[in-house]
């Protein structure tokens, strides 16, 4: 059976070589290539094209749809990425397990348009602003029908207090629903303590038979159709939501909320930091910065691109969220392992309830 | 290597290597690794915590849900898809007619698309409250509960009811059915002794790929019940989405395997009693 054997060993070959050619290797025969792992739908495909036919670096564009698979595909290491894009806790996660490079950020041409309060806010969770870069923006709040609302509505206590029994929306988001209930309970968002944590399960499994549902992606449809009136939503879906339907408002509560910052970071992997740097300097200039912007609709870091957006925009809550919404707001970090084990169970049995 | 020797190839098997390849690469390998998951700690170390972790409580109502939806859905379908099976054969609609089509239609289209379809109609404001509406009926709040589940799965599995059957029944001799009529057997003894032990093959293939894969399904769950409600494979989606643990996760994979490979061993050692059935 020789010849089955060749057989067998040229599929072999075929597909171990196919699985090489695709791990966009940084340098072969002198082109420059990188590649690249973002959200979907999180950057403007004519910007990837644009860079490409400035410096002549070819991007290899892959996608992931949450942190977590993010970090489950970049740990597979089928493809070796050189620059991520992810939310701050998963970058310090990465940082932690030395996956990530130290940047010299001073060098970069076009610091100066991300404004200062956003590597004021990445300090957090990378201190010194060594490995990450500012990319998109926002803020944890509120989507709700101002018609269907019997009062203001500027706090948590509109999700507990009963009112809204059955059409309310929350995050099916382990660590968004906490967040939630911990602000609420004026605890912070990154408590490890135990009884805190425990304090927030309890109010969540109170609150479960007034939940509608636990959605993530269709939360601000649900809520766009009519089918709730309030639904826990990121603040760009809240932008969105307004533009399908005018009655429909967003509040971050007074008793803060999560702020979150999308940022790139250069991987270990990474053998050509010129290439990779010249990528996060080009996402910073304005033009680049303002042509997602108006991909994504999120709020923007680039204090460069906010002056030169419209008006109407600029005062838009979800889009440019004012210092005093944010002023009791935190960043997300990375818990310790017990505390996210807890966490975890919390969720398991809060959702089995 | 000689021509002779060439021709002694079997040209069968030689096709089958890129199938060989496939099986090894996406079925035995990744069992493996789940085992290797399955049977260790986040340290590398041999533990059986993972498997017994089933009998948690969280997990076992979760286990029993799961059980509850996949014998309803079953059932359901049998139910459903029995009478239209003979409705079919008795109106003469063969395999090739536009019923089998109709029915094997939805299944060209992505399931996940078809069940936010479901969910949009089942939703508080959705298609199925605006009709019960015009028809002066009050709405019905069915979204997000085990009812709605129970209508997705009961939809996306039943055509793998209804096609093992129908090609049990149809492959019953017509001669067979006539000569119990000419000794005398009525329409239900008809049914009773004759149609119904010969499709009993067909059935059991039916229960096999209904109640399997509704018992392990996590998207139908998590789109139509609204996150509120967890059978087992959204416990096992958790651990290896946000969880990381992935040990758990497999643990539970494996638990839910050796029960899978259990009820099927007992279908297959019913069948194998009866005529091979056409589609399993």
């Amino acid at each position: 059976m020789r010849g089955m054997k060749l057989v067998s060993a040229a599929l072999i070959a075929a597909v171990g070589f196919g699985m090489v050619a695709g791990t966009g290797c940084t340098a072969n025969n002198g082109k420059r290539e990188l590649t690249v792992i973002n959200y979907g739908e999180y950057m403007d495909p004519d910007m990837i094209e644009k860079f490409t036919q400035e410096t002549g670096i070819k991007i290899n564009y892959e996608e992931a749809l949450t942190p977590e698979e993010l970090y489950t595909k970049y740990k597979s290491g089928a493809i070796e990425y050189d620059l991520v894009c992810s939310d701050g806790y998963m970058l310090q996660k990465m940082m932690g397990e030395g996956e990530l490079q130290e940047i010299d950020i001073n060098a970069m041409e076009n610091k100066g348009n991300i404004g200062q309060k956003y590597w004021d806010i990445t300090s957090a969770f990378d201190p010194g602003n060594k490995y990450v870069v500012p990319y998109f923006w926002g803020t944890l709040g509120i989507l709700y029908d101002t018609t269907r609302v019997n009062g203001p509505v500027d706090s948590w206590d509109v999700l507990f207090n009963g009112d809204y029994k059955g059409e309310i929306i929350m995050q099916n988001s382990m660590r968004d629903t906490f967040m939630v209930a911990l602000k609420y309970l004026g605890y912070s968002i990154n408590t490890t303590n135990p009884d805190e944590l425990r304090a927030a399960y309890d109010l969540l499994v109170a609150q479960k038979p007034d939940v509608q549902s636990y959605l993530v992606d269709e939360a601000r449809d649900e809520v766009v159709a009519g089918n709730a009136i309030m639904a826990v939503v990121y603040s760009g879906e809240a932008y969105l939501g307004h533009e399908y339907n005018e009655d429909l408002a967003y509040v971050v509560p007074k008793e803060g909320s999560n702020i979150w910052v999308d940022s790139w970071a250069v991987t270990k992997n990474c053998k050509d930091m010129d290439a990779a740097m010249s990528f996060l300097d080009f996402l910073c200039r304005e033009d680049v910065g303002m042509a997602n912007f108006e991909y994504i609709y999120y709020s923007t870091p680039n204090d460069a691109v906010v002056a030169a957006m419209d008006e109407e925009l600029r005062e838009d809550e979800a889009i440019v969220p004012s210092d005093e919404s944010t002023a009791n707001c935190e960043v997300f970090v990375q818990t310790d392992d017990e505390t996210t084990r807890l966490i975890n169970d919390l969720w398991k049995d809060l959702k089995s309830k | 290597m000689s021509e002779c020797r060439l021709k002694k190839i079997n040209r069968r098997s030689f096709l089958a290597s890129p199938y060989a390849l496939w099986i090894v690469g996406f079925t035995i390998l990744p069992l493996i690794i789940i085992f290797k998951y399955a049977l260790t700690d986040g340290a590398g170390a041999f533990t059986w915590d993972n498997l017994l972790s089933i009998f948690s409580d969280v997990h076992i109502k979760a286990f029993w849900f799961s059980i509850e939806i996949a014998a309803g859905c079953t059932i359901i379908c049998i139910l459903l898809a029995y009478p239209m099976v003979l409705a079919m054969k008795n109106l003469g609609l063969g395999r090739k007619g536009l019923s089998m089509f109709v029915i094997i239609l939805p299944m060209w289209m992505n399931f996940i698309l078809r069940i936010l379809a479901w969910q949009m109609i089942l939703s508080n404001n959705g298609i199925l409250n605006f009709l019960l509406g015009k028809l002066g009926m009050g709405p019905v709040a069915i979204a997000n509960t085990p009812a709605a589940i129970m209508v997705g799965v009961v939809y996306d599995y039943l055509p793998y009811m209804i096609l093992p059957i129908f090609n049990a029944i149809m492959d019953i001799d017509e001669d067979l059915i006539e000569a119990a009529r000419d000794l005398g057997a009525g329409g239900f003894t008809v049914f009773r002794r004759v149609i119904f032990p010969l499709s009993v093959p067909g059935l059991l293939s039916g229960i096999v790929m209904v109640f399997v894969p509704s018992m392990t399904s996590f998207v139908v769950s998590d789109i139509l019940g609204g996150g509120k409600l967890q059978l087992i494979g959204n416990v096992i989606e958790q651990e290896f989405t946000v969880g990381y643990n992935w040990n758990v996760g497999s643990g539970l994979s494996v638990t839910l395997m050796i029960f899978v490979l259990i009820s099927m061993m007992f279908t297959v050692k019913q069948k194998s009693e009866g005529k091979e059935s056409v589609i399993w």
